[in-house]
């Protein structure tokens, strides 16, 4: 089985996010970046079936040097090469996806996993551009995996419930949350990965076309209200919390 | 990611290599994920969480400085430092275990074993498949351990051991013990216990009030016979476990950290949240005296083993930096736990809270290994000339 996984940094989620000067990016002072926490969840699920199905599993990232690192995960964790698509500029999921669909058009590639999504950009949008910029099957959200031959059977998350979906391979499968526990690199990981050097190449995904104009934090939470100590708030609390909460 | 932060004011880890960093974030992981959720209860029960061995094993922390060949990770001693700093955040206990197994039972297996006992021994020790210990003291040679009265005596094909042994990390638990005892000619040597072997029993030392997550054993040996072929060729004389505590104490320099991270952490946040006086604790000057204390000889004692682990790298470090390193660092670790209790008042002796078992597991990590008041003498000596031991 050749199975690809594509994977972004992100900056640590405990990290506290600044707009930088500009308005427009993210100041990065101190910002430490991790491995995106799905895409961890797609690197795990690559090792899984090629430990099942036997095969190779190869890391793309797009992005500047600092990616290197987050490669460097994932290779620790057990993936056995890995392609860094290189640029030094910003850019959407849309000229990502092209970048690594013109890598992947010739690699013959049977399984793409990615994550849902990006914890940064949050934007979801790569796995079903790359499904698409490459002619294949794809598979949002999963939550549950089974793959035989070149069958495949995935549980996929939805508005209030769950969907059961069957296609073929080669597909791209974004992973979602509960689909496994990711593994932690063991020590020998660590050091093996320091063997595997990353291929590199240029990014050939051209310019991005969506624009961040502006970026601003969330408006600070307001104070909270207490509606009255005992018992006989509770009508008040109930009231609230149906008609301005708007939760029950 | 973890959920602890590290503390790394001076940025430190600036010094550290790629693989140095995710080793430690690794390690804090696994220390956040398998140890914290189940330590408490273990060290109230006075139990090592067995469960425990095989994870470290397939994460690889035992003997994690040693070759690849031997199915070890071949790391820094950097890493493996960071290693048991991350660990002892932890437990002492899980820390001490982990210490034993690499520094004091596969490390003389290493540096002083015949090929034969490094490709036995070695790959089964670093997956946690075998445990090991070490017994060097004994009930009544403790920091004087050249007067040892174990014997070994030659009898054909075979060593007869005599003697006890005393305060055995893993000792009850451990498949092979590294045994130090003298020879017909009063020389110290180094032997192989097997388990099982009879003549060798290792019954576990009850009622402790530290260390309780961590099994700590008696070794008796009475005309206990093992194959002569067991005794480790490479090393005579007190040299021998004298460098095999130099690794071990190595790694407590950085463990000592990992404990006074810890307490300094639970402390820090504790005193954030406390109102007295319709403001947090955190707010008065005698707290903030105390948070300080801790937060600046934690830094102190990062430089200090930062540089102990560099020289160790380069193949410069001498016995009596690491003498400096283990009884500083264990010192304001054990101090910074009692501050961390006194800022946290009736709440800091809880289970609720990792102070009491930090601060209690210290008191042993303070005498074990070279007490503090020998280490004293040990860099008194080196820059008197003066030994002052006796």
């Amino acid at each position: 089985m050749n199975i690809f996984v594509c994977v972004s940094q992100v900056p640590d989620t405990a990290t506290r996010i600044k707009p930088a000067a500009d308005g427009k990016s993210i100041d990065r002072t101190d910002v430490n970046y991790i491995l995106n926490p799905y895409d961890e969840i797609a690197v795990e699920q690559a090792l899984r079936v090629k430990e099942a199905a036997g095969g190779e599993v190869c890391v793309i990232s797009a992005g500047d040097d600092s990616v290197l690192n987050t490669i460097r995960k994932a290779l620790a964790m057990g993936a056995d090469k890995a392609v860094h698509l290189k640029t030094d500029a910003d850019f959407d999921g849309f000229a990502a996806a092209r970048a690594v669909a013109a890598y992947l058009k010739t690699a013959n590639a049977d399984l793409i996993f990615t994550g849902k999504e990006s914890v940064d950009s949050n934007s979801g949008q790569f796995s079903t551009f790359l499904a698409a910029l490459l002619g294949i099957n794809v598979v949002n959200i999963v939550v549950k995996l089974e793959i035989s031959g070149t069958q495949v059977k995935a549980e996929r998350e939805i508005e209030g419930g769950k969907e059961l979906v069957e296609t073929t391979l080669p597909a791209v499968i974004s992973c979602q949350k509960g689909l496994n526990e990711p593994r932690l690199p063991t020590l020998k990981g660590i050091m093996a990965s320091k063997t595997k050097k990353p291929e590199e190449i240029a990014f050939s995904g051209g310019p991005s076309s969506t624009v961040i104009t502006e970026l601003s934090k969330p408006p600070a939470k307001p104070a909270g209200k207490i509606v009255g100590s005992d018992v006989t708030a509770v009508p008040a609390l109930v009231e609230l919390l149906h008609n301005e909460a708007k939760v029950i | 990611m973890s959920k602890f932060a590290g503390l790394d004011y001076l940025h430190l880890s600036d010094f550290l290599t790629e693989e140095e960093k995710m080793v430690q974030e690794t390690v804090r992981k696994f220390v956040d994920d398998e140890i914290l959720p189940v330590i408490e209860d273990h060290y109230l029960a006075g139990t090592f969480p067995l469960s425990l061995i095989k994870k470290l094993g397939e994460l690889g922390v035992f003997g994690p400085n040693l070759p690849e060949k031997y199915g070890c990770a071949g790391l820094s001693n950097i890493a493996y430092g960071l290693i048991c700093q991350e660990l002892e955040r932890g437990d002492s206990g899980v820390r001490s275990f982990v210490s034993v197994q690499g520094s004091l039972v596969m490390y003389p297996i290493f540096a002083f074993g015949s090929e034969q006992q490094k490709e036995y021994w070695l790959p089964k020790l670093a997956s946690g498949e075998k445990i090991g210990c070490f017994g060097l003291t004994e009930p009544d040679f403790g920091s004087n351990p050249g007067g040892m009265i174990t014997r070994s005596r030659k009898d054909g094909n075979s060593v007869i051991l005599n003697g006890a042994k005393m305060w055995i990390t893993n000792g009850t638990l451990a498949d092979v013990a590294v045994v130090w005892a003298k020879d017909e000619e009063g020389t110290i040597r180094g032997y192989l216990v097997e388990k099982g072997t009879p003549g060798f029993s290792a019954p576990e030392i009850k009622k402790k009030h530290s260390l309780r997550a961590s099994v700590t054993s008696e070794l008796v040996f009475q005309d206990c016979r093992i194959p002569a072929e067991n005794e480790l060729p490479g090393v005579k004389g007190l040299k021998g476990p004298l460098s095999c505590l130099n690794q071990a104490r190595y790694g407590i320099a950085w463990g000592a950290l990992g404990s006074a991270m810890a307490t300094y952490d639970a402390s820090l946040e504790y005193a954030k949240s406390r109102i007295q006086f319709d403001k947090p604790i955190a707010g008065f000057q005698l707290v903030q005296q105390k948070l300080v204390y801790m937060l600046n000889e934690i830094t102190k004692g990062q430089l200090l083993a930062l540089r102990v682990g560099q020289l160790k790298d380069a193949g410069r470090v001498r016995p009596q930096h690491i003498s400096m390193a283990k009884r500083n660092n264990v010192d304001i670790a054990l101090e910074s736990a009692r501050l961390a209790r006194d800022i946290m008042g009736a709440n800091g002796i809880t289970g609720e809270y990792p102070v009491m078992r930090h601060m209690n597991n210290l008191e042993s990590v303070k005498t074990y290994e070279g007490t503090h008041d020998i280490h004293t003498l040990i860099l008194g000596q080196d820059i008197t000339g003066i030994p002052a031991y006796h």
